[in-house]
């Protein structure tokens, strides 16, 4: 499972590394590591991570599901994503 | 839609039945091609990258990955939607023929296009003695493959590292070796780290970290020569005063070279600097006149903006990547009138010994700096620098929830010395200092914004006017 933050956006809230410990951690004060490809069993706890963080920096990838639904063409015009833009 | 009432319709067909060629396939060109879908998109498109992966991340790499907490092919980028692209990996682009809307590829294939969006980025600088810098143990950090081998040079455990240039890469690479438990020396030419970037007051306070946390850090000085064992393996380095550090692992920070080689002779306006392009990131050709089929977005683009003198920036910057691919992107599939310029202020992060260091603007164009909130000794500050009399740039040490502040300043060109009395409490008062930047006539391993089209260092041209 696939997921980048921005890190300009990124504030240091420490919300993910709460709620998702196994993959973001807070390293000093305010700088934030993360594992870019998070084992799938945490995919929970990243879409929790997802949902608190104050800034909205984290892009966690879709699902194929997720993808299959957004290549129909009807679903084009709504299609935006839950993190970073 | 408004192409259909007043035009032929020939955008309503690109975008039904056209071909979209994107050179690059790293962030900014991943991101503008799910930009590109998301428009409506339709027809074929072709990405280009002459690395054998598909796109990945990069900061990680001189961060997480050095520090074992990542793996380097485990970098990819998320997607944000399916692309449905015809990938062409691992193969370089190596011309482009502009009246015949052709990319050249490096095994002979050619892609033809109605756009083409060119993303191809920057590469390390390399050891400039190339047999010197095939030497075993001698490493840049670009690419995915670079951050692997690094990764397991360290955890080899070397005697000590030695990391030549204290730029922004150089010094996370220096902050990783210390966490590691590595010996790890820094040589910068610069008279101290992150100079090019922010200035010799804030390279002050980096210098100190640097030794603080046991950096052997040596400034002011150059690398001269790189020497190997019988076997190949680099051993020890010659320095410019006279002094030689054994070192087991070295590692060539020397800032990043344009990927514009493949464009010459094109007739775009591409060279060392990047490739010139206006705000709506529409490619220049070398005649200076705007092309309507070529557009450039991420690292290797040069544009002009608007809050900094209209000068042509470059930036080496991750949110810079995804914003002006966005940009690129829309305005590739937009009337004229609907297309909008790339006005992104400048930004990026580091993180090295265990401190957030984040910056808006463009600091090297100030020539003033003021700390505005904490102290340069504790290492927990905010500083803005001025330039004739206005907010520029800002930059903190972990204390990035006031950056926005700061940005929101630059954007409506507040005054310098800003007016407020006190952010914090400081006892220093409002005193501006130099903000001290090298001369940037002479070359370092590279800010990581480019400033303007001429180098003071480059030789004057003539104006010939011709006449009939």
């Amino acid at each position: 499972m696939r997921l980048v933050v921005d890190l300009n956006r990124c504030q240091g809230y420490a919300q993910c590394a709460f709620l998702a410990p196994d993959v973001f951690a807070m390293h000093g004060d305010e700088s934030l590591l993360y594992n870019p490809e998070a084992a799938a069993e945490q995919r929970e706890n990243v879409e929790r991570a997802v949902a608190a963080c104050p800034v909205g920096a984290i892009l966690l990838e879709l699902t194929d599901e997720d993808m299959a639904e957004m290549a129909a063409p009807d679903a084009v015009a709504g299609a935006g994503s839950g993190g970073a833009r | 839609m408004t192409g259909e009432g007043r035009s032929d319709g020939a955008l309503e067909r690109l975008k039904r039945e056209g071909r979209i060629v994107v050179v690059g396939a790293s962030l900014a060109g991943l991101r503008a091609a799910e930009t590109m879908r998301e428009k409506g998109f339709a027809g074929s498109l072709t990405m280009i990258g002459d690395e054998p992966y598909e796109p990945y991340d990069r900061p990680p790499l001189s961060k997480q990955v050095l520090l074992g907490n990542a793996v380097a092919d485990h970098t990819a980028l998320p997607r944000r939607r399916a692309i449905d692209a015809d990938w062409r990996l691992g193969v370089p682009a190596t011309g482009l023929d502009m009246s015949a809307r052709r990319v050249r590829l490096g095994n002979g294939d050619e892609v033809e296009y109605d756009r083409l969006l060119i993303a191809t980025g920057v590469r390390a600088r390399p050891w400039p003695n190339a047999e010197e810098g095939a030497l075993k143990g001698v490493f840049v950090l670009r690419t995915r493959d670079d951050g692997e081998g690094l990764q397991q040079a360290l955890a080899a455990g070397p005697r000590r590292v030695l990391v030549i240039g204290a730029g922004f890469t150089g010094s996370e690479i220096a902050s990783a070796c210390r966490e590691r438990g590595l010996d790890v020396t820094v040589a910068e030419r610069g008279a101290a780290p992150l100079v090019g970037a922010l200035g010799g007051v804030i390279g002050e306070v980096a210098a100190e970290m640097h030794r603080e946390h046991g950096v052997d850090l040596r400034t002011g000085v150059m690398v001269t020569g790189l020497e190997g064992d019988p076997s190949g393996r680099v051993r020890a380095a010659h320095f410019s005063d006279g002094s030689t550090v054994e070192a087991d692992v070295v590692v060539v920070g020397l800032g990043a070279q344009r990927n514009t080689e493949w464009l010459a002779g094109s007739g775009l306006g591409a060279g060392p600097r990047g490739i010139a392009c206006d705000a709506g990131c529409r490619a220049f050709d070398i005649r200076g006149i705007v092309t309507d089929d070529i557009y450039v977005a991420g690292d290797v683009a040069r544009s002009p903006h608007a809050l900094f003198g209209y000068q042509f920036l470059s930036l080496e910057h991750w949110g810079n990547a995804v914003a002006q691919a966005d940009t690129a992107a829309h305005n590739m599939l937009s009337e004229s009138a609907d297309r909008r310029p790339h006005l992104w202020v400048p930004a990026f992060w580091s993180s090295q010994f265990g401190v957030n260091i984040k910056s808006v603007g463009v600091p090297p164009m100030g020539t003033e700096i003021l700390v505005t909130q904490g102290s340069l000794g504790e290492r927990r500050f905010a500083a803005v620098y001025g330039y004739q009399g206005r907010v520029i740039a800002a930059v903190t040490f972990d204390n990035c929830r006031w950056l926005p502040f700061y940005e929101h300043q630059i954007e409506t060109t507040a005054p310098f010395p800003p007016p407020f009395a006190t952010v914090d409490r400081r006892p220093e008062g409002h005193k501006p200092l130099p903000a001290d930047f090298p001369d940037p006539s002479v070359p370092t391993h590279g800010p990581t914004i480019t400033l303007s089209g001429y180098s003071p260092a480059d030789r004057k041209m003539t104006f010939t006017p011709g006449r009939p």
